[in-house]
This record gives C-alpha cells, sequence and structure tokens, in this order.
C-alpha cells in the first residue's frame, strides 16, 4: 500500500510543570506519513517545534510496543485515541484524515496530576501495587516448581487475562468517576484466581482498595467505559470479583 | 478495619446502592400492583378495591415494616448516591477540553445522579399530593360512601346513602345526623359514644379528582392535565435510572457471569420499560375516561 500524507491541526494542552495553569495551544503540521503511529507524528511535532526555538511537548513513553502503558494520550475525547484495543504507541495516522483537528490531552484525575504538558504522575499505581499486588515467596532456594500446583485451565486462563494489565490507566482517564477499579479488580483477580494468591487474598484485597480510594480516586458506578478503552480488553467480570472478594474478606477479617 | 471498609469504602458504598436500589425495585413491583386496582376494575368495585387496599396498606403491622424500610432505603439510597457523586466530581478537579463519552458509555449510565436527583423531587411531589393528605392534612379525608337504591313494602321506590363498612356483623351504616365519624374512620352513635362500624378513607377519590375523572359530580383538580404530564414524565425518568441501575446493582454486588448477565441485563432492560410504563399509563387512562 502506497503511504498517503495528510495535514493536519493539532491542538494540544501545554503546561510548563505541576503548578503552572496549563492552555490548549494550536499547531499545524504538514506532510504527516499515514503509516506513522501516533507518537512518531508526535515526534515529528517535536522536531518541528525545536527548529522553531520552541520548546517541545514533553509525552511519556518507552517500549512503543504496547506493552509498557506509558504512552497515556487523551486523543480527540477518547483515552489512546479512536480505535479500541490500542495503545497510543499502537495507534496510526490512518486513522485520520486530511484535514482534522486532532485533541491531544494527559489523562485528567485527582490522582493522577500533570508534572508536564502531557505526562502525568501515575505512581499512585505503584502504591496501589505496594499495597498488596504481589505474592510473598520464600525465597530460600528450596521453593517449589511452580507447575507441581495443579490449575484448571479455566483459571489459569482468567488469571493470566487478567495479568494482561499494563497499567496504562486509560481506564481511569475515560471513566467519568476517575476510578481505578478496572486496574485494581484485575490486579486482584490475577491473584485471587491462582493457589499461590489465594493465601493472602484477605489482605491483598483490603488494603489495595483501601489504598484506592485514599489515593483519591472516584468510585465505579459501572458505566462500562473502562471495558470499552481498555488496551487489553480487560473484563468488567474483574471488578465485580474484586467486589465478591472485599465482601468475603470484610466480612471475616478481625 | 472491617467495620470501617463495610461503611466507608468505595466498594461498600456500592453495596449499598445496589442493595437499597434493588429493594425500591421490589417495592416498585408491590406498589404496582396495588396501583393498578384503580383501572383493572371500574365504578363502585373498582372503588372499593382500591380503598380496601389503601386500608390495608395503611394497617398491617408486615407493611408497616415494608414501609419503613423502603423509607430508610429511599434517604439512604439518595444521600449515598449525593454522597458518592460528590466525591466522583472532586475525583477530577480538572476537565478535559474535548470529551466524546458517548463513544464508550449509555447516557442513562453517565446521568444516575440527576435522573436520581428527579426522581427525588418525584417522590416529595408525590408524597405531597396523596400521602401526606391521607396522612396528616388538617383537611377532613373524604369519606367511602355509597348509594343502594330499594322498593319499601309499598312498592315506593327509596335510595339510602351508606358508608362502606368492613365490620360484617353489622347493619348497614346510614349516613344520617345520628352518626358521627371520630377519628378518621371510626363511626359513632352522636350521643351516646357506642361504636357501630369502621368505614374507609375515600382515597380512590382523591386519586381520581386529582387526575381528572370526576366521581359522583365531585370538582376535579383543575391542574389536571399538568399533573397527568408530569407523572407521564417522571416515569420516563425512572425508566432511564433503571435501563442502567438494575443490571448496574448486579454488578455492584459482584454477581457477573458469562451464563446469567446476558439474561440479568436483558430482564432488566424490560423491567425498565415495562414498570414505569405500567405506571404511567394509570393516570392517563384515569385522565381519558372522565
Ligand atoms: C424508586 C426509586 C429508585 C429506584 C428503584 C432506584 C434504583 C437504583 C438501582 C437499582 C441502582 C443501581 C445500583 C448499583 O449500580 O449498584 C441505582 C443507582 C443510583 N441511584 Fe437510584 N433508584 C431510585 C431512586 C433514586 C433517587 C431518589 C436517587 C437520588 C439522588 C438515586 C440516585 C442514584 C445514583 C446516583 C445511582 C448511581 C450510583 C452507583 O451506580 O453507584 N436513585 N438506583
Ligand atoms: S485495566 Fe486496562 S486500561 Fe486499566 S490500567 Fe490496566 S490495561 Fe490500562
Ligand atoms: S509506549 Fe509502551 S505501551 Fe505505548
Amino acid at each position: 500500500m502506497a503511504s498517503k500524507f495528510i495535514n493536519i491541526s493539532l491542538k494540544v494542552w501545554r503546561q510548563k510543570n505541576a503548578n503552572a495553569k496549563g492552555a490548549i495551544e494550536t499547531y499545524k503540521l504538514d506532510h504527516v506519513s499515514t503509516d506513522s503511529s501516533f507518537l512518531e507524528m508526535m515526534d515529528q511535532l517535536n522536531e518541528q517545534l525545536i527548529n522553531e526555538r520552541k520548546e517541545p511537548i514533553a509525552f511519556d513513553h518507552d517500549c512503543r510496543e504496547g506493552i509498557c502503558g506509558s504512552c497515556s494520550m487523551y486523543i480527540n475525547g477518547r483515552a489512546h485515541g479512536p480505535e479500541t484495543g490500542t495503545t497510543t504507541c499502537q495507534l496510526h495516522m490512518r486513522s485520520f484524515k486530511d484535514g482534522d483537528t486532532v485533541y491531544v490531552e494527559p489523562w485528567r484525575a485527582k490522582a493522577f496530576p500533570v508534572i508536564k504538558d502531557l505526562v502525568v504522575d501515575r505512581s499512585a499505581f505503584d502504591r496501589i501495587q505496594q499495597a498488596g499486588g504481589f505474592v510473598s515467596v520464600n525465597t530460600s532456594g528450596r521453593t517449589m516448581d511452580a507447575n507441581a500446583i495443579p490449575i484448571p485451565k479455566d483459571d489459569a486462563d482468567k488469571a493470566f487475562e487478567a495479568a494482561a494489565c499494563i497499567g496504562c490507566g486509560a481506564c481511569v482517564a475515560t471513566c467519568k468517576n476517575s476510578s481505578a477499579m478496572l486496574f485494581v479488580g484485575a490486579k486482584v483477580s490475577q491473584y485471587a484466581l491462582l493457589p499461590q494468591g489465594k493465601v493472602e487474598a484477605k489482605d491483598r484485597v483490603l488494603n489495595m482498595v483501601r489504598q484506592m480510594d485514599e489515593e483519591g480516586f472516584g468510585n465505579c458506578t459501572n458505566t462500562g467505559a473502562c471495558e470499552v478503552e481498555c488496551p487489553k480488553g480487560i473484563s468488567l467480570e474483574n471488578i465485580a470479583r474484586m467486589n465478591r472478594e472485599f465482601l468475603k474478606a470484610a466480612l471475616s477479617a478481625e | 478495619m472491617s467495620k470501617s471498609a463495610i461503611l466507608s469504602s468505595s466498594i461498600a458504598k456500592k453495596y449499598w446502592m445496589a442493595v437499597t436500589g434493588l429493594f425500591l425495585c421490589l417495592f416498585l413491583v408491590g406498589h404496582l400492583l396495588g396501583n393498578l386496582q384503580l383501572v383493572m376494575k371500574t365504578g363502585e368495585e373498582g372503588r372499593r378495591a382500591f380503598n380496601e387496599y389503601a386500608y390495608f396498606m395503611s394497617h398491617n403491622i408486615f407493611i408497616k415494616v415494608l414501609s419503613y424500610a423502603t423509607y430508610i432505603s429511599i434517604l439512604f439510597h439518595a444521600v449515598d448516591g449525593i454522597m458518592l457523586t460528590l466525591q466522583n466530581k472532586k475525583a477530577r478537579p480538572v476537565n478535559y477540553v474535548y470529551n466524546n463519552p458517548s463513544a464508550n458509555s449509555s447516557g442513562a449510565a453517565r446521568k444516575m445522579a440527576v435522573l436520581g436527583t428527579a426522581i427525588l423531587v418525584f417522590i416529595v411531589i408525590h408524597m405531597a399530593n396523596f400521602w401526606w393528605k391521607m396522612k396528616y392534612s388538617s383537611e377532613p379525608m373524604p369519606i367511602h360512601t355509597y348509594v343502594v337504591s330499594s322498593t319499601d313494602q309499598t312498592g315506593q321506590s327509596k335510595t339510602d346513602t351508606l358508608y362502606y363498612t368492613h365490620t360484617p356483623s353489622l347493619q348497614p351504616v346510614p349516613t344520617n345526623p345520628m352518626i358521627v365519624v371520630k377519628n378518621g374512620t371510626e363511626l359513632y352513635f352522636k350521643d351516646v359514644n357506642v361504636k357501630v362500624g369502621d368505614t374507609y378513607k375515600d382515597l380512590h377519590k382523591i386519586v381520581m379528582s386529582f387526575f381528572g375523572k370526576s366521581i359522583n359530580g365531585a370538582p376535579t383538580n383543575q391542574y389536571a392535565l399538568f399533573a397527568v404530564i408530569l407523572y407521564v414524565l417522571s416515569m420516563a425518568i425512572l425508566s432511564f435510572h433503571l435501563m442502567h441501575g438494575f443490571s448496574s446493582a448486579f454488578q455492584s454486588l459482584g454477581l457477573n457471569h458469562k451464563k446469567y448477565t446476558p439474561s440479568i441485563k436483558l430482564f432488566g432492560k424490560i423491567f425498565a420499560i415495562v414498570v414505569p410504563a405500567a405506571f404511567a399509563i394509570i393516570p392517563v387512562l384515569i385522565f381519558l375516561s372522565k
């Protein structure tokens, strides 16, 4: 397929630092290959800005292959742009038309404060994870081989699907309540489904939910937006599972 | 930990919303079955059925317990819902300049708080219209009386106005100056203070005249058309609230299962249409039958 070139107009959120008041700036960008990824287009825009002796736009990115979850951008009113099941790095400019105006904004949530331009601080997710998103194994050198424990295929599959969460925060960004329940639901489920995780299941769900609330994420109202926008297709079933786990734990904890 | 978790955590709040919301759905079914008496039977028969039903509702201890559970549920659901909504607003202090939420969620799901608040306003108006009148109004409630025609021994036809009573062992009690009504519905001989029976408040008449239908030439509500429109609109709002709320409650309670969830969603949609529509048709039928 021969590559095509389009001219677009960008409206990008610019903000000097965490305390500065930001605003939308408009940029024209010509000759964008429809084969380039959205991040490559942003690189092209930054080159143009540098050539004009202007400050380039700060944005997070790392793997550029949809697995690190850092490329947080709210594009034309949707987390990671118009396609479903994709991160921003996997979004291509063929999803846009010549002459389009494209809005690019950072994730918006109290728990994800803007650091600069499109970069937000997602360390709230790390703290939730540290509150219980792990299995404490004895690493004395005599740990049992994981495969020695039989696990039903269904459970293994579901745990694997939950573990596909890359912590990108699109669920929070797209949720009208800035709720982190899809993320936390995935992390809780991933362990709750496996025998190794069951040992600490009670404390895990209570601690992770408490941390989630303390970070200032909103409450889920089951709009289902997160499931639609999640690049890894994490299902709402995981939130339901977390709610079950939470009730079990809250009723029996001392 | 567990005590505060079950009351204040985000998930616990969802549980309370779901439990009270589903209880209110049950209440709706009960309330609807009673209201349908207004249109299922007509004439004096319908009037008796409805007033008997209203009497039963206000004199049965089991119903009393249920009604208090309903008041508490509405209050709890509304307060919790508004608190949740305020917290959720705080969780996003800066909004998107450009947002496209309809790409991933339904309007009803996003507007639960606005829909719920409109329902709350409706509940207050509705209770002022009927419940308050029935219980606390200073105006005396109309009493259920009916007219019988008969022919006496001399072949003359005559008509009597009788109280509709529910103490079957006694003779029919005619309306005459000898009989007085005490405590709303108790019938006494005027001077000797002997009770002769219990009658019914005529709530049927209040409802009928409120929605514009005159019974025995009684004056009707001059704003009946406006009342009908308000009630129908409110039921439309309830329909949207339940369109999302019914199945959402199951998800909140952790009941999401590939086998059952599709049926719960379908049932929720049918419930959200059928129940409010059946409520709404009652004032319309009354208004049109005048
Ligand atoms: C007869 C009246 C009502 C019924 C049957 C009803 C039913 C429901 C149901 C089943 C839910 C879903 C709960 C869940 O997702 O877990 C819900 C949610 C909600 N209701 Fe109501 N409701 C009623 C009145 C009200 C009122 C008066 C308010 C007042 C403000 C209200 C506000 C809300 C809000 C904000 C939600 C969303 C909360 C959430 O999803 O967590 N509702 N309702
Ligand atoms: S659940 Fe999905 S949207 Fe949310 S952080 Fe994980 S991968 Fe991203
Ligand atoms: S840059 Fe790693 S997921 Fe997009």
